[in-house]
């Protein structure tokens, strides 16, 4: 990688707005958004439900039109970065296809981008070998725990190597303890490959323990009230969620977003209030 | 369930029909006699029991194996089977085009939003119009050939495959579609990889349909058609005899059951092996 590669941010957002219209109505989701993400960086979202988190990583990914302002992913507009590839995605739910096998999943980009069978195959092992599922390539989704099925959208996010990975709540689903030991697993894959990550969550604790840096949203409209540097100690791990500087930061954290709500509470109208509650999540 | 399983259990059930059947003629039906001579008289009357509603089992299967006509020895059930052959021949082909059509316009209908709402008006409404009405304006148009009533069978084939594919092409989840976009997949893509195995068990469950209804639609274009040959043709005649020779109806009625059952089963053997791959519950 080049030392201008390297240096510049992996995304970069200027003033970026949404307006969502609804009929006679519209509804402001994003707001003046302006946020740089540097390459290897591990970056969580974080806001009440209807901040537009979501929204905004969608916008990252070219899924969502931004409204005003500019998203460019490695210098690139985001459509040319999408179209180039740029990004994997993980959402909330792991959207595998039931029809193929876990290895056949892993290898949908790879087939889609137009890589040789020989190719997708040696990558889906190594995938499988990252995430610790190599003894069910063969099995189908529907035969693994949810915890399970992410780890394989995880792997089939990272098979065509991006250098940037979205995921939007993608442990939200998961029981409270599974959701801990992905944490580790994803923090050991992301240190293992640099990759930048761009990760939307509503827990706390998650965002602490996963980031370098939380941004916390508020809502009506959807904008960014606080950048929070997160300076513990990696590798990160039990002793970690132990330490005190992990709970200052989670009550830093906390009072972040309690500020950011009340702020948004005086701003609002509650016709906005609620056209929002509707169009976004 | 095992095979021996299933087959005990169509056998017991078939018992039971026989049972019901010659049970409602014991309690109800005509006088029973053997070489003329009345041997149990029924202490009830119905009408739907008589030998003409109602003939006996053994006289279907009789009918079944004795010549058709004087003076031939082609049986019965021979030249019922001939005909069904030739039905199924005709339904399997008007099946094959309805499917091709069906998933062709739902394949259209998806793509392009202007030509779902430009034609689907004539689709529905296509499947008002009563079958024979319009079958004797295509055997007008194409002629009283075999090819009318495979356009007849199509005609009744394509629309529930239409309907089907449409609602399995629209069934996958829009984040499998947001990720197929983040891959910069191309529609055709889409279609291929995401959309067409999305939408196999609603196809299968189209085609199920369609089987039947292929069948249905080569019988009823028969009687117009003109075709000599045929199920269609053989009830229509069978028909005109029904009070001299009730027995030759109800064979031909118990085949043409036995064509759908079996082209049923076919659709079904595929459906299986195309829906191995699925969870359990999608091939039902």
């Amino acid at each position: 990688m080049s030392e201008a590669q390297a240096t510049a941010p992996v995304v970069q957002l200027r003033g970026v707005g949404k307006t969502f219209a609804l009929g006679d109505d519209s509804t402001v989701a994003l707001n003046d958004i302006n946020l740089d993400i540097d390459r290897g960086e591990f970056v969580s979202l974080i806001g009440p439900s209807g901040c537009g988190k979501s929204t905004l990583l969608r916008t990252i990914g070219d899924l969502i039109e931004p409204s005003e302002g500019t998203v460019q992913v490695n210098a690139k507009t985001a459509k040319r970065a999408r179209l180039d590839r740029e990004y994997g995605m993980v959402f909330q739910a792991p959207v595998l296809f039931d029809w193929r096998t876990v290895e056949e999943n892993v290898q949908l980009p790879l087939e889609l981008f137009g890589q040789n069978r020989a190719a997708r195959t040696q990558r889906a092992v190594e995938m499988l070998e990252l995430v610790g599922l190599s003894d069910f390539a063969r099995h189908h989704p529907y035969q693994l725990s949810g915890g399970m099925q992410q780890r394989v959208a995880i792997a089939r996010a990272l098979a065509f190597s991006p250098d940037l990975l979205l995921m939007d709540e993608p442990f939200g689903a998961l029981d409270e303890m599974t959701r801990e030991r992905m944490n580790s697993e994803l923090l050991a894959i992301w240190e293992r490959t640099g990759i930048t990550v761009v990760f939307v969550t509503h827990s706390i604790p998650e965002a602490v323990f996963l980031s370098s840096r939380v941004a916390v949203m508020s809502a009506r409209p959807g904008r960014i009230t606080h950048l929070i540097e997160v300076d513990l100690e990696r590798p990160r791990g039990l002793a970690t969620r132990e330490s005190p500087r992990y709970f200052e930061l989670i009550t830093t954290v906390r009072e972040a977003l309690r500020t950011g709500e009340g702020r948004a509470d005086d701003m609002s109208t509650s016709t906005e209030r609620t056209a929002a509650e509707g169009g976004i999540g | 369930m095992s095979l021996v399983g299933r087959v005990a259990i169509f056998v017991g059930f078939v018992a039971i029909i026989l049972v019901l059947w010659e049970g409602a003629k014991v309690v109800g039906g005509d006088p029973w006699r053997v070489d003329g001579e009345v041997v149990w008289d029924p202490p009830l009357k119905f009408s739907f029991a008589s030998d003409v509603n109602l003939p006996h089992v053994w006289e279907v299967w009789a009918a079944m194996i004795a010549p058709l006509n004087a003076g031939t020895t082609e049986s019965l059930g021979a030249y019922l089977f001939w005909q069904a052959l030739y039905t199924w021949r005709e339904a399997a082909i008007g099946f094959a085009l309805g499917a091709a059509i069906g998933v062709a316009l739902a394949v259209a209908f998806v793509h392009f939003g202007f030509f779902e709402r430009a034609v689907s008006p004539y689709v529905i409404a296509s499947q008002t119009i009563p079958i024979v009405a319009l079958a004797p304006m295509i055997v007008f148009f194409v002629g009283q050939t075999m090819t009318s009533v495979v356009i007849i069978a199509t005609y009744l084939s394509f629309f529930p495959v239409t309907i089907a594919m449409l609602r399995g092409l629209r069934s996958p989840d829009p984040r499998a579609l947001e990720l197929m976009r983040s891959y910069a997949a191309s529609r055709r893509a889409v279609l291929w990889k995401l959309r067409l195995p999305a939408s196999l068990p609603y196809l299968f469950t189209a085609l199920k349909i369609t089987a039947t209804a292929s069948i249905v639609g080569a019988i009823v274009g028969e009687g117009p058609g003109g075709i000599r040959y045929g199920l269609g043709r053989a009830i229509l005649f069978f028909s005109q005899q029904y009070t001299i020779a009730p027995e030759k109806l109800w064979s031909a009625i118990l085949v043409t059951a036995a064509l759908g059952v079996i082209f049923f089963g076919i659709v079904r053997l595929a459906e299986l092996f195309a829906l191995r791959r699925w969870p359990e519950g999608f091939a039902a």
